[in-house]
């Protein structure tokens, strides 16, 4: 039986705390009073995936049974979430392999002969033929791959996108052609958190720079509140409207699964303890990676951490149509990382760790990490945000790791050139957007290489607008300081330097909240 | 007079040659040719010359490199040894020189043409580009290409000097002398910036923020319809001035073809060794510096067919974008009596009317003036110019602190 989440209140008899930042690990004594928020523990996992897998298919919510909607020479699609989801990457078998693979045995029992594998990756990086191999299986990828059946979305592919409509907003709704002209759109999800599926699945992940301007702006982002809760979340709002304006021309079969909290595999595994429960072996094997990442070499350690794969266990799977699907989905990931915390508080602690939807086999960028702390954990609440309206966020993340000229091109001069100029989300949109979205080099590297789209890093920089305007100051702990300026934040050394450099907005003895995660939780802030 | 002259010193050549690049503190030290020294005063016996008493004389880029031995063995015949060096000069006049009197604070064009040298004008004199003159080697003077490069007539590096009424410059009043030793320089620009032969809103690279790059943006900006001029510069004062003089933009070295890829859409392109370079890029570039990186950048950032201007003196670089983007490669050298792109005007009137400026007047004022005893400090000091927020090293050989 796993516990659920909790805050606890730091005392004298509490013990240092993990605080991941970056490729490593601190434990910090945090204040007295201190809320601490852990997750819940991981919940059960389904242990006849397959079973269940089968049984969502041939049992979907709103909608006939897959079986029965394959025929011969009708046109599928199949279309699945990239190495973005889930994070770490899963050990092998990844879910989307097994869900697949069961599809394609129905699709080949029905006669049907024009199947296709589309990577939603919107404007996500191309992967490589080794990382659509871990996701799809080396059945699948062997059956499709070398045939060009099996490929990445190509949001520059004007020729191979088609334009839908417009919703009653005005939105453009762009997708995949292939994808828009079949008969039937298998859509495989992983949806590790809340504002992960549903409509976010095909009207974003299949879409083109010209529907996904719509909802990925400034404008809208900042006042998604938040980006976990769809039903108040105005990025959410947008993909809904263009979700059912999709679903009045394109048969969508969605199936949507939730994981658990197994995030770190073993020896890793005392990280998803909680530290007053570490035994000596957990103790000593902190110690070790301490002492170990402190005089590794960056290349190895780099290595460790990203050759990790995590033995997430499944949770649930549900199918059928994408609304009804996805709220079976949500009330599952409530359910493994719903924690219910009372009030907001002045400062909320966050430390940001080596490993964010865009950064898989690749570097944490100071943008990233950003998005990372800003974007994806300051949003990770229900109801209001941790932290009060003018209060302060500290993170803890070093910001050197650079910037991966492969796959973030268009990310070095996002940070050498605008936010030299500015940092205002507002103002970086007006300016520089349509230059970078636009940029045929960018487009080049995109379409041919395994370069993020040049429109990406504002992206990321919007993701981090909420926070930016709910807060009066954000400082990084332990971060390179003309990074931190660069992004228009401070950097301090030491937790109790981050509080008294806060201090001038929140006081000098603020109410502290810790969001203590990896694994993931949901802040459900009541009043 | 006092006087610092360069001599023939192969020792002394070669060592400048092998680490003077690397520790620029050897060339005012040991390794330097160049020597403090008591000598008669120059003196040119012949109609149209007078004497002149150097007021200041600038530490030009040739002059280190000279003293360096990275200057090509090419300009060995155009020079005569020893020489004082100094050929951007502020001077008075010390006696009457045709119309100008005695005591007329002058500027120097130190180019030594045909009417300097006494002969017949060759075909480029005889036109006004008097830069261009093929006469340098002969005539009534030992070669030279310049005063600073000519035994015969002294250099600004010295007390004294002597100069053909053809040089010679009036300095207007309310000049101070620190502006009027940038006119040289100045005039240089004014000449590169016509020389480019920048169309309508072409975009402009300027590499390297020196006193050549910084003056050659200014004029650039004054002269011509250039659209975005991006600046390369090391030092953050240098920033300043080259935004303060008509930059758009500057960038860091290590920035500029990134910048310029962004900025003019091309494709950035990395062999397997060597530098990146672009495919696209401006429409013309000027090498400010004469570094083999300097100049390897303009190539590398200029757009197939664009023009290349070499405004400082050239190392050997790779060239082949220029084979390979047929790129126009322009010299430029000096400036010229009568410069086409000024209807007949020389470069010296224009550079003069150009220094009367803000930004070239505040300039002027961070000038670091220094005796000629002082000449080691003074040489290290304009080596490492850019780092210590310098524009312009001089020499005041009035001076005695």
């Amino acid at each position: 039986m796993s516990r659920p989440g909790f805050v606890l209140e730091v005392d004298d008899r509490t013990p240092p705390m993990v605080v991941h930042e970056g490729e490593g690990f601190r434990l910090e004594n945090f204040p007295l009073g201190t809320r601490t928020i852990y997750p819940p523990e991981s919940l059960p996992a389904i242990d006849d995936v397959d079973g269940a897998i089968r049984d969502a298919l041939l049992h979907p919510v709103d909608q006939d049974p897959l079986p029965t909607q394959l025929r011969a020479g009708m046109r599928l699609t199949i279309a699945f979430d990239d190495l973005s989801l889930p994070l770490p990457s899963m050990r092998a078998p990844d879910i989307r392999q097994r869900i697949i693979e069961q599809v394609l045995t129905m699709a080949a029992e029905a006669g049907v002969d024009d199947v296709q594998l589309i990577a939603a990756n919107a404007l996500h990086r191309r992967m490589t033929p080794a990382e659509l191999r871990h996701i799809v299986g080396e059945r699948v990828w062997r059956s499709f791959g070398p045939q060009g059946l099996l490929y990445n979305h190509d949001a520059e592919d004007h020729d191979n996108l088609l334009h839908i409509g417009l919703t009653d907003q005005g939105e453009d709704v762009e997708i995949n052609r292939r994808a828009a002209e079949s008969d039937l759109l298998v859509y495989v999800n992983v949806n590790l958190v809340a504002m992960d599926g549903g409509h976010k699945s095909v009207p974003i992940g299949l879409a083109s720079y010209k529907s996904l301007r719509h909802h990925h702006n400034a404008k809208t982002m900042v006042r998604s509140h938040s980006f976990m809760d769809h039903k108040k979340s105005h990025l959410h709002h947008s993909a809904w409207r263009m979700g059912r304006l999709l679903k009045e021309h394109l048969n969508i079969f969605q199936i949507e699964t939730t994981l658990n909290n197994d995030v770190f595999p073993a020896p890793y595994d005392f990280l998803m303890k909680r530290e007053w429960e570490w035994s000596v072996k957990d103790q000593a094997s902190m110690l070790a990676m301490r002492r170990g990442l402190s005089v590794a070499p960056s290349r190895l350690k780099h290595k460790l951490f990203h050759d990790l794969r995590a033995p997430y266990g499944l949770t649930g799977v549900n199918a059928g149509d994408t609304e009804a699907v996805h709220e079976l989905t949500i009330a599952a990931v409530h359910r493994q990382q719903l924690v219910e915390v009372q009030g907001q508080s002045d400062v909320l602690v966050m430390g940001v760790p080596y490993l964010g939807p865009y950064n898989v086999n690749s570097t944490m960028n100071p943008i990233l990490a950003t998005c990372m702390g800003l974007g994806y954990y300051f949003n990770s609440y229900r109801g209001q945000p941790v932290v009060r309206r003018g209060g302060a966020v500290i993170l803890y993340h070093p910001l050197d790791g650079g910037f991966n000229q492969l796959h973030h091109p268009s990310y070095v001069d996002f940070y050498e050139e605008v936010l030299a100029e500015s940092t205002d989300p507002v103002l970086i949109e007006e300016k520089y957007e349509q230059q970078f979205a636009t940029d045929p080099w960018y487009i080049h590297l995109y379409r041919t290489s395994h370069a993020y789209h040049g429109v990406h890093p504002f992206y990321m920089w919007y993701w981090a607008a909420h926070a930016m305007d709910h807060v009066d100051d954000v400082v990084w702990v332990g971060a390179d300081r003309r990074a931190a300026a660069r992004l228009g934040f401070r950097a301090a050394t030491t937790l109790q330097d981050a509080l008294e450099m806060v201090s001038g907005t929140v006081g000098t003895d603020p109410s502290i909240t810790y969001l203590h995660n990896p694994p993931h939780l949901i802040a459900d802030v009541v009043t | 007079m006092l006087a610092l002259e360069m001599y023939r010193s192969l020792p002394r050549h070669l060592a400048g040659k092998a680490i003077g690049g690397r520790v620029p503190g050897l060339l005012s030290g040991y390794a330097a040719p160049l020597r403090l020294v008591t000598i008669d005063q120059p003196r040119v016996d012949r109609p149209g010359w007078a004497r002149l008493r150097t007021r200041l004389s600038g530490v030009c880029g040739s002059d280190l490199g000279a003293l360096s031995g990275r200057t090509s063995l090419y300009f060995s015949a155009l020079v005569s040894m020893p020489f004082v060096p100094g050929h951007e000069v502020v001077a008075d006049l010390l006696e009457d020189c045709d119309d100008l009197p005695a005591g007329t604070r002058v500027v120097v064009d130190p180019v030594l043409t045909c009417a300097a040298r006494d002969v017949e004008p060759c075909d480029a004199c005889a036109t006004g580009a008097t830069n261009r003159c093929g006469r340098i080697t002969v005539g009534s003077l030992t070669p030279g290409l310049q005063t600073g490069f000519c035994s015969d007539t002294g250099g600004g590096w010295g007390e004294e000097l002597t100069a053909h009424r053809s040089q010679l410059h009036p300095v207007p009043e309310g000049y101070s002398d620190e502006q009027a030793v940038l006119t040289e320089p100045m005039a240089c620009a004014v000449h590169t910036a016509l020389r480019a032969g920048i169309r309508h809103n072409d975009r402009v690279l300027v590499s390297g923020a020196g006193s050549v790059g910084l003056l050659t943006t200014l004029a650039i900006r004054s002269l011509t319809s250039a659209g975005e001029i991006t600046v390369v510069a090391k030092h953050g004062h240098q920033k300043e001035l080259a935004l303060a003089l008509g930059a758009t933009e500057v960038v860091a070295p290590g920035e500029v073809l990134r910048r310029l890829r962004r900025a003019t859409g091309a494709f950035l392109v990395k062999p397997e060794l060597g530098p990146s370079y672009l495919l696209g890029g401006v429409d013309v570039a000027v090498d400010a510096v004469g570094s083999k990186q300097s100049l390897e950048t303009a190539v590398h950032a200029t757009r197939a067919g664009g023009r290349v201007v070499l405004s400082g003196m050239p190392a050997a670089a790779d060239l082949s974008a220029a084979w390979f983007r047929e790129l126009e490669i322009v010299g430029t050298y000096s400036s010229a009596q009568q410069e086409p792109g000024l209807d007949g005007r020389g470069a010296f009137d224009v550079a003069t009317e150009l220094l009367a400026g803000d930004a070239v007047s505040s300039l002027a004022k961070t000038i670091a003036a220094y005796p000629l005893h002082r000449w080691r400090e003074a040489l290290d000091h304009a080596h490492g110019a850019g780092r210590l927020g310098t524009v312009k090293v001089a020499f005041d050989p009035r001076s005695k602190k």
